[in-house]
């Protein structure tokens, strides 16, 4: 079975799956939502420019939700053991961890397309003046976060503690693409001019950022899943 | 199971060093702008250098363990986390010690500080995952080993730009000629001292290992 | 690729300092099916996983024909079956979907052929749309076992398949492996309902304390069991 094949196979399963219960989906926007306002609570102040948090606030809502949208995909797949009918299967391992990947940052990209336009609405950002430029951030710093989650999320499976050492694990080591976000993004929302160049680099890294942990996840998954 | 025969002998040598080491940092210059408060920096930097010795040696190891499944490796990359941790600890505390008295804050997201506290964070949580993962953690473990040390380019220039943006409020001294010696000596120690304490944990965890051999073998 | 036999050579396996298995040698060939009883904890989950390719063994060798799991890669994934406790089944997904997704991931010549088939076979063809969470305990047993099978494997490692199966259930599932037994596949079952299994085991293996003993299939399995375990 082609390694393409595989994944699509695996993706479009997660799909229907996911389409068909819509629970992760929506727990994970209303969580999102939820984070924003509660930051929003928290650093609102008398005559304060919001625009200064509001990159720090929709990273920071996208890492929280991220987290958990990786917690309950995953936990989906602990409960009739079939991640373990998954890997016995006649397929590339690592196809699997790409299927995976994919499908959570597609679910985290349907909660960003709630979240961002809620962000600019409540802090008055303009989010939308490079709206490619800050999709682009988006997808790369969405992509970079998942592919370390998605391998932690899936050799945590079978560990003790899963749901608390998830984010102990995920948290320093997606510093990098948390930084780039939201200075990448705070650049785009300057005034008088948003800095491009400077977007542009922080894109750049995580780019960077995203090629290496990509490979590094297809490298160790097979002998992380197998014993 | 004997400590190596370099063991004892090393033992003097840094306890030596050691014994001298304040002696030699009252006799180094004092810097200009930061006066007394500066030799910390002695112990300060080693503690980094130590850290990330720790960081690489674990990631090393953890790299073999996935591929080899070698028991020895996995005793290196717990012994490299645990003084990655240690050390790291050090260095975070010295730190802001220093960073208070020279520019009266305790923290000021200072690139270097900012790295190693993320790197930090990463083998603490490598060492969590040991502790609480459960059978076979530490397979896992060594994923985040090698994550954590492959991740330090990317926190380096990730955190670097994001401070260049915002102007610098410190300065970090340039070596003046006389310090140069005490530096590269206490540098020497922390690292002699390092050896000597990976040498002693390796021994715990192959220990350990051998007594598991020795339950496995009253199960025949 | 094919293979007639599956071959444990000594295989042991430990876990810390717990020795879950030791020095188990055992040979199954095609067209037969191996009991494997013990108490819980013994160890029949682990060499079951073993032979899934899904754990390795500390000590020893495992063989299908004359290939290793490491050179048999995903070619000899392809002829296992393993079905476990935890039946391996999505409950969003409809019954067909279910083993059409599974068909098409091991690769099945005519995926929705082999899944309208498996569905007849698990005599839950009216119920082919609905989706699995709404199905008992029995019926996604049945579900499981065709899910198992889709691909037809030549090696089936069935753990406690009995569990939770009225008698009606259990006589379904007893055919349903006999009849695989005499097309030529290698089972290996593990199980605790002894009365079950013995009108279909050709051989019987006591696993305890991670050490394997062969005891007779026939003739009162449960006393086999019951003499072994009292000599061990």
């Amino acid at each position: 079975m082609s390694f393409l094949r595989t994944i699509l196979l695996v993706l479009r399963k997660d799909l229907v799956v996911e389409l068909r219960s819509g629970e992760i989906l929506y727990t994970t926007a209303f969580f999102a939502v939820s984070c924003v306002l509660v930051f929003a609570f928290g650093f609102v102040r008398e005559g304060r420019d919001l625009q200064d948090v509001a990159p720090g606030i929709l990273w920071i809502a996208i890492a929280f939700s991220g987290t958990l949208a990786l917690g309950r995909t995953f936990e989906r797949e602990r409960q009739s053991e079939t991640l373990r009918a998954l890997i016995v299967a006649p397929v590339d391992r690592p196809a699997l961890y790409l299927a995976k990947l994919i499908g959570v940052t597609t679910l985290m990209a349907a909660v960003e397309l709630l979240i961002v336009p809620l962000a600019a609405l409540l802090f008055d950002a303009p989010l939308f003046r490079h709206a490619l430029m800050t999709a682009a951030l988006l997808a790369a710093g969405t992509v970079g976060f998942s592919a370390v989650g998605t391998l932690f999320a899936a050799m945590l499976v079978r560990a003790r503690s899963r749901d608390v050492l998830l984010p102990i694990l995920l948290y320093p080591l997606t510093v990098p693409v948390i930084i780039a976000g939201v200075r990448g993004t705070a650049a785009l929302l300057q005034q008088p001019e948003p800095d491009l160049a400077i977007a542009r680099m922080w894109l750049s890294l995580m780019v960077s950022f995203d090629v290496v942990f990509i490979t590094l996840a297809l490298w160790t998954f097979e002998p992380l899943m197998t014993d | 199971m004997a400590m190596p025969r370099w063991f004892a002998p090393l033992t003097v040598v840094v306890a030596a060093m050691f014994a001298y080491a304040p002696i030699s940092i009252a006799n180094a210059p004092i810097e200009s702008t930061m006066l007394l408060v500066q030799k910390i920096f002695y112990f300060h930097v080693p503690s980094w250098f130590v850290m990330f010795s720790g960081a690489f040696l674990c990631a090393g190891a953890s790299v073999r363990y996935l591929t080899k499944g070698s028991r020895e490796a996995d005793h290196y990359a717990i012994t490299g986390a645990e003084l990655a941790v240690v050390f790291g600890l050090i260095g975070l505390i010295t730190g802001p010690l220093w960073g208070r008295k020279a520019w009266g804050v305790w923290w000021q997201w200072d690139v270097k500080l900012t790295l190693a506290l993320v790197v930090w964070l990463s083998f603490v949580a490598y060492l969590l995952l040991r502790r609480f993962g459960g059978p076979g953690s530490e397979k896992l473990a060594a994923a985040v080993g090698i994550f954590g040390a492959v991740n330090i380019p990317f926190v380096y220039y990730s955190v670097n730009w994001w401070r260049t943006i915002h102007p610098k409020t410190s300065v970090v001294p340039t070596l003046g000629p006389g310090m140069r010696g005490t530096f590269w000596f206490c540098t020497l120690a922390f690292m002699l001292l390092m050896v000597l304490i990976a040498a002693m944990r390796v021994r715990l965890e192959r220990h350990r290992a051998l007594v598991n051999d020795l339950y496995l073998e009253l199960e025949d | 690729m094919d293979f007639d036999t599956l071959t444990f050579t000594d295989v042991t396996r430990n876990f810390g300092r717990r020795r879950a298995l030791n020095r188990v040698s055992l040979t199954c060939r095609a067209g037969e099916l191996v009991a494997l009883i013990g108490p819980n904890g013994a160890g029949k989950s682990t060499l079951l996983a073993i032979a899934a390719t899904l754990l390795k063994p500390s000590a020893g060798r495992v063989l299908y024909g004359k290939h290793s799991a490491a050179d048999g890669g995903a070619a000899l994934r392809a002829r296992i079956g393993l079905l476990a406790h935890d039946l391996f089944i999505y409950p969003e997904l409809s019954a067909f979907e279910n083993l059409l997704f599974f068909a098409e991931l091991h690769g099945v010549a005519q995926p929705r052929r082999a899944a309208e088939d498996a569905l007849t076979r698990a005599n839950l063809a009216t119920r082919r749309d609905d989706p699995v969470a709404s199905f008992s305990r029995g019926m996604r047993q049945r579900l499981a076992i065709e899910r198992a099978v889709v691909h037809s494997p030549r090696l089936l490692l069935l753990d406690e398949p009995f569990t939770g199966l009225d008698d009606d259930a259990v006589r379904v599932t007893s055919e349903r492996l006999r009849s695989f037994r005499d097309q030529g596949a290698i089972l290996l079952v593990t199980t605790h309902d002894l009365e079950a299994i013995e009108p279909l085991a050709n051989r019987a293996v006591v696993l305890a304390s991670g050490r394997l003993t062969p005891i007779a299939a026939s003739g009162g399995l449960r006393e086999s069991y019951r003499r072994a375990m009292s000599a061990s």
